[in-house]
């Protein structure tokens, strides 16, 4: 496997700048970061369909609305949805070349969201449904959602009633419907960003990509972590960088050294209060659910 | 930060939100499913603490829908539960209140108001849902929404509400405002011995004997808990006596009817109101929740105007409290209704008031309170 690059493709798109200066993210924040790699790939025949998540105000008030391209901020739940209805609208009035992409957070793809995702991507609705995912509604204060790790503290998780239920694995889920193009990907490698946006681009049908979303505020990090959080969280195996294509055919994007998980959970608050035997529970988990991601590589061989 | 009073009452100084989680408990509540929602999600965050430390369950939703839907399943197992949410999670929320009346599930709905439709104002204040609760389910059902104005009466109202949903077996809204559910105001807790406590009514006669629906002995029929050895079928259908679905138009009309009847033959019970300087009252003003406290100094300063203004303040807003509504309009040459909307309640109190001088309106949807005096100039224009 070749060695990930990180600037070699950022800097063929470094120019182009669509997401501007006025944005109303916190300072640190990945989303932000993710929609301007995102942004300068796609280029500016592109719409945005956001629904109710930090993003939704991330863009700011006019006239320093950071995105210029038009975007239409949806009801929570029908994010996918309306970007299929747009994708149909542009096709029966015979706009082509337009980049459809539904931007929304983990709460409003992996639950309340939930049921349009999976229905959109049966009916392979030519849409690139992109999940920036910071592991909670931080847009809310804070709020656990089925995208939120196991141990972590959120504002409806508090104390030792921490959470007890593991994420939920929105790749394989979505792999499941056989999909042409599933990633995931994070800001700690624009590269790997770029690459994956561009091959979704040239792909017809439902395309997910997968963004871990570093938050400062959420997740009790400081601000100036939120790249090395995005580094640590593939380098410690807790979000692996890879693709499927068609459901079936996965690639890894990136082999990373093996770093211990507990490098990636002290740069965060959010897990200060777990103790010794849990925190290598995490541990355990991480490396079980890479040994199953290797098997389930190794399945188109073995057939 | 917890005092107590010469009377040996709880003194706090919390805000509303938090008022609305510890009244829960205090009536009761042990179920609480809620989803993330401006700005009513600091119920919730309390709730995951709380609940859980009185022996009670509170579950995040993965959507409103879902949390509407949990809690008519809680309900049916025994247990006093409630959700909370706002505008939007209060329009997802409708088909399931439409089922919870029709199996008659007690439960209580919080909804703290938001400016605006749709996402609208989330962080702001607004009073835009009185016609939602009354109507925003499809079909023929009662309803009671109690809108306190302070935070003692929101203490007060939430227990009520449960009292209220569990001794006619039906949901109860609570709708309070963001300026509500965020102020902070001193407040005493009054003592469990203060208030009483109702429970729904339970089956007296052995499981064999049980008619779910049976309202020979009044129009609540006793409700048996899931796994207590009473059968009996729930459906969203229209459904006889027995619980099973039927067509029969009779039986339909007879059933529906006895659901409104809960609310209308129970009307002395359900409806509360407040009045301020009505007695002598040439100009009247209804308004309820947060816009009532500015109502309260608008009229206030008109009396030291020299015009005799008097507020009507509905406690509970459905049932609209018709009766004092009309002896108002009575007297009164003119009526400002001010609520933080374009006019909604307003269409009740035109409708009921039977005042033979104009009913105005005092209206405000961008987020902020109605200030006192414009409500006064409204009254002004009245004179």
């Amino acid at each position: 496997m070749e060695a990930l690059s990180y600037l070699k493709h950022f800097k063929e798109v470094a120019e182009h700048e669509i997401m501007h200066s006025g944005h109303v993210a916190c300072p640190g924040c990945g989303a932000a970061i993710a929609m301007r790699l995102a942004l300068k790939t796609l280029g500016r025949d592109t719409m945005l369909i956001i629904p109710a998540c930090c993003w939704a105000v991330i863009d700011g008030p006019f006239p320093y609305s950071a995105c210029s391209v038009p975007v239409y901020q949806t009801a929570f739940e029908t994010a996918s949805i309306t970007a299929g209805a747009v994708r149909a609208g542009l096709d029966a009035t015979g706009k082509k070349g337009i980049n459809v992409v539904a931007w929304a957070g983990d709460g409003g793809t992996f639950d309340i969201g939930f049921g349009q995702l999976s229905a959109c991507a049966e009916r392979n609705d030519n849409i690139i449904y992109v999940c920036y995912d910071n592991e909670a509604y931080m847009n809310t204060g804070i709020q656990r959602s089925s995208a939120t790790p196991w141990g972590a503290w959120t504002s409806t998780t508090p104390g030792s009633d921490y959470k007890k239920e593991r994420k939920k694995n929105l790749l394989e889920i979505m792999a499941a419907h056989r999909i042409p193009y599933a990633a995931s990907t994070t800001v700690a490698y624009p590269d790997d960003l770029v690459l994956k946006f561009r091959k979704a681009m040239s792909i017809e049908g439902f395309r997910l990509i997968h963004i871990f979303s570093p938050c400062p505020p959420g997740h009790k990090a400081l601000e100036k972590n939120s790249i090395l959080e995005a580094r640590y969280a593939v380098e410690s195996r807790v979000f692996p960088l890879y693709e499927v294509e068609d459901g079936t055919k996965y690639t890894l994007s990136m082999d990373p050294p093996t770093r211990p998980v507990a490098d990636y959970l002290d740069l965060q608050g959010r897990f200060r209060h777990l103790n010794k035997k849990e925190r290598s529970f995490i541990q355990q988990a991480v490396d079980e659910e890479w040994t199953r991601l290797m098997h389930r590589m190794r399945i188109d061989e073995a057939l | 930060m917890k005092n107590k009073n010469k009377n040996e009452r709880e003194v706090v100084f919390w805000p509303g939100n938090i008022v609305v989680a510890e009244a829960a408990i205090a009536a009761g509540c042990r179920f609480f499913a809620g989803y993330p929602i401006t700005p009513s999600s600091e119920i919730a965050h309390a709730l995951s603490k709380r609940l859980p430390e009185v022996g009670g369950k509170f579950i995040q939703m993965e959507d409103e829908i879902a949390a509407m839907g949990a809690l008519i399943g809680a309900s049916l197992t025994g247990l006093k539960v409630f959700t909370a949410t706002s505008g939007p999670g209060f329009s997802l929320k409708q088909e399931n209140i439409g089922y919870a009346s029709i199996i008659e599930a007690p439960c209580v709905i919080v909804n703290v108001m938001r400016g605006g439709p749709s996402t609208g104002l989330p962080t702001a204040l607004g009073q835009s849902d009185v016609m939602q609760a009354r109507w925003g389910t499809h079909g023929d059902r009662p309803v009671i929404a109690l809108t306190p104005s302070y935070l003692d009466e929101v203490y007060s109202e939430t227990i009520r509400a449960f009292n209220l949903a569990e001794m006619l077996r039906m949901p109860v809204f609570v709708l309070i405002d963001e300026v509500l559910g965020h102020l902070s105001e001193r407040l005493e807790i009054p003592d469990p011995s203060e208030y009483e406590l109702i429970d729904r009514p339970r089956p007296t006669v052995p499981p064999e004997e049980y008619i779910p629906y049976d309202s020979s002995q009044g129009d609540v029929p006793p409700m048996a808990d899931y796994f207590t050895g009473y059968r009996w079928h729930t459906t969203g259908l229209n459904h006889d006596k027995t619980g099973f679905p039927t067509t029969d138009p009779k039986i339909c009309q007879e059933e529906e009817e006895r659901m409104e009847r809960k609310v209308s033959s129970n009307l002395d019970k359900i409806i509360s109101y407040d009045e301020f300087m009505t007695e002598d009252a040439e100009i009247g003003v209804v308004a309820f929740g947060s816009t009532a406290r500015a109502a309260m100094v608008a009229v206030s300063d008109a009396r030291d105007k020299g015009i005799k203004a008097g507020l009507l303040r509905p406690i509970t807003l459905w049932p609209f409290p018709e009766e004092p509504a009309r002896e108002l309009g009575k007297k009164v040459k003119g009526i400002v209704v001010a609520e933080a909307n374009l006019g909604q309640m307003i269409y009740e109190v035109e409708r009921v008031a039977g005042c033979n001088g104009p009913v105005i309106g005092s209206n405000k949807v961008g987020g902020v309170p109605i200030y006192p005096g414009e409500i006064l100039e409204k009254i002004e224009e009245l004179v």
